[in-house]
């Protein structure tokens, strides 16, 4: 189906996209890559009056080495968190969870930034995001400002972000010595969504798993952590068995969705069954 | 209205478009470029993939506006001076295509994949193609095909 009809603008700076942004008001939304976005208005479930293209953006591309973290900018393709080395090197979680999202020519052109703001909870990169304690970086009216990702989502398709505040890059940690990484993705045919994702993280020392983090796609209205299983896994035995027990909490605290995909006590159980495979590669056992 | 100037199979055009026009209402409508066809409402099927600045994209989810000062390549643009590219070559003679909607988009995604990965495996190819639906449940004989171009050395 065609869109609705719109007005259209692409600012080529942060301050003239958030001041059109802010004049559009409710009805305004930001583009990228588009590759979430448009599917609903061609589908009409959104009919945005103003698009504010901020695919011109400078100031939203690249990739940074800042020391403990990598800065990466908003517009960086999938594709791009997929290839990119340093990404690959300090927070190859990201890139490995991007490598799934969709397929090749989605990921051409959509966007992490674009990914995260659109906040869908069945999507891979917000759960790899509160996995590893990244920080969203927003400019608005009212200057910038840094939001961590387990305060970011706030519910389904909703953000922390304000009227006329744009996603301009992500602060991701770098993964440390002795930290392994995993995304295990349970999905039913190529290119779907994720029917329950888990992105693991865990440092072993000694035999043992120091510590864990868990991020979980599709079990909540937004992505959550498996705190229960985290605190679990700490100070477990670095074998299958203890990952698997420490698992079996995965799903506690969570209130995963009922749809034609799974019903939620399935998703339960895939949330437990593939966050101890997640642990397990994660923490190189 | 806007103002785009695109490269298409080559040749530039200018135009006015409405914001809403997606790029390949624009390829077919505007430029009569109905070798890429409209698959699905969803951008699941890929069968409108084309080249845009050298990475494939699924043309039913980017806006003509968003395509001002690209270079678009359809499956209208890869025969050089009369001859087939190796891909079309290719999925002549292993029989990859039964109705043939689905080809014009597997091929372009097939240009992509051996333009990152010029000696893919099976495994990979699958892969590749994995945002391309044919449902004629073609998939041994694209698979096939595009190996084959591979192995003859496309590399663009």
């Amino acid at each position: 189906m065609i869109p609705s009809a719109f007005d259209y603008t692409r600012p080529t700076s942060v301050d003239e996209a958030i001041r059109a942004l802010t004049d559009a008001g409710e009805d305004g939304k930001v583009i990228a890559g588009g590759q979430s976005l448009l599917p609903l208005m061609r589908l009409r479930l959104a009919a945005p009056a103003m698009l504010v293209d901020v695919g011109a953006l400078g100031d939203l591309r690249g990739i940074r080495d800042e020391g403990d973290w990598l800065w990466i900018g908003a517009l960086t393709t999938h594709d791009e968190v997929v290839h990119d080395p340093l990404i690959r090197e300090h927070c190859g979680l990201l890139s490995q969870a991007a490598g799934t999202v969709a397929d090749p020519a989605v990921r051409h052109r959509g966007t992490l930034g674009g990914s995260l703001a659109h906040a869908d909870p069945a999507a891979d990169l917000p759960a790899v995001a509160v996995a590893l304690d990244a920080t969203l970086l927003a400019r608005g009216p009212g200057g910038e400002r840094s939001i961590g990702a387990g305060e970011f989502f706030q519910d389904y398709l909703t953000t922390a972000l304000g009227p006329g505040e744009i996603l301009t890059g992500v602060r991701v940690p770098k993964l440390g010595e002795g930290w392994g990484y995993h995304y295990e993705k349970f999905h039913r045919t190529a290119q779907a969504w994720a029917i329950v994702g888990v992105a693991a993280v865990a440092r072993r020392s000694n035999g043992q798993i120091g510590e864990a983090r868990i991020g979980l796609a599709n079990m909540g209205t937004v992505p959550v952590r498996a705190s229960a299983a985290e605190a679990a896994a700490a100070g477990a035995a670095a074998d299958r068995d203890a990952l698997r027990e420490a698992a079996q909490r995965a799903d506690e605290g969570t209130s995963p969705p009922s749809d034609l995909h799974g019903a939620a006590d399935y998703r339960r159980h895939l949330a437990r069954v593939l966050t101890g495979r997640a642990l397990a590669v994660a923490s190189g056992v | 209205m806007a103002r785009i100037t695109v490269t298409v199979d080559g040749v530039t055009y200018s135009d006015d478009v409405e914001p809403r026009l997606l790029l390949v209402h624009y390829l077919r409508e505007r430029l009569g470029k109905t070798g890429t066809p409209i698959g699905c409402d969803t951008s699941n099927c890929g069968a409108c993939t084309v080249q845009m600045d050298g990475a494939s994209v699924k043309s039913c989810s980017v806006l003509a506006v968003q395509a001002d000062g690209a270079d678009i390549t359809t499956i209208q643009g890869l025969a050089q001076d009369g001859e087939w590219h190796p891909l079309q070559r290719a999925f002549h003679e292993q029989h990859a295509l039964q109705c043939g909607y689905c080809t014009p988009g597997m091929i372009m995604a097939a240009v992509d994949l051996l333009r990152t990965n010029p000696h893919p495996t099976e495994q990979e190819i699958r892969e590749g193609l994995e945002g391309n639906l044919c449902r004629c449940t073609g998939y041994e004989n694209i698979v096939r095909a595009v190996k084959s171009a591979a192995e003859t050395g496309v590399t663009s």
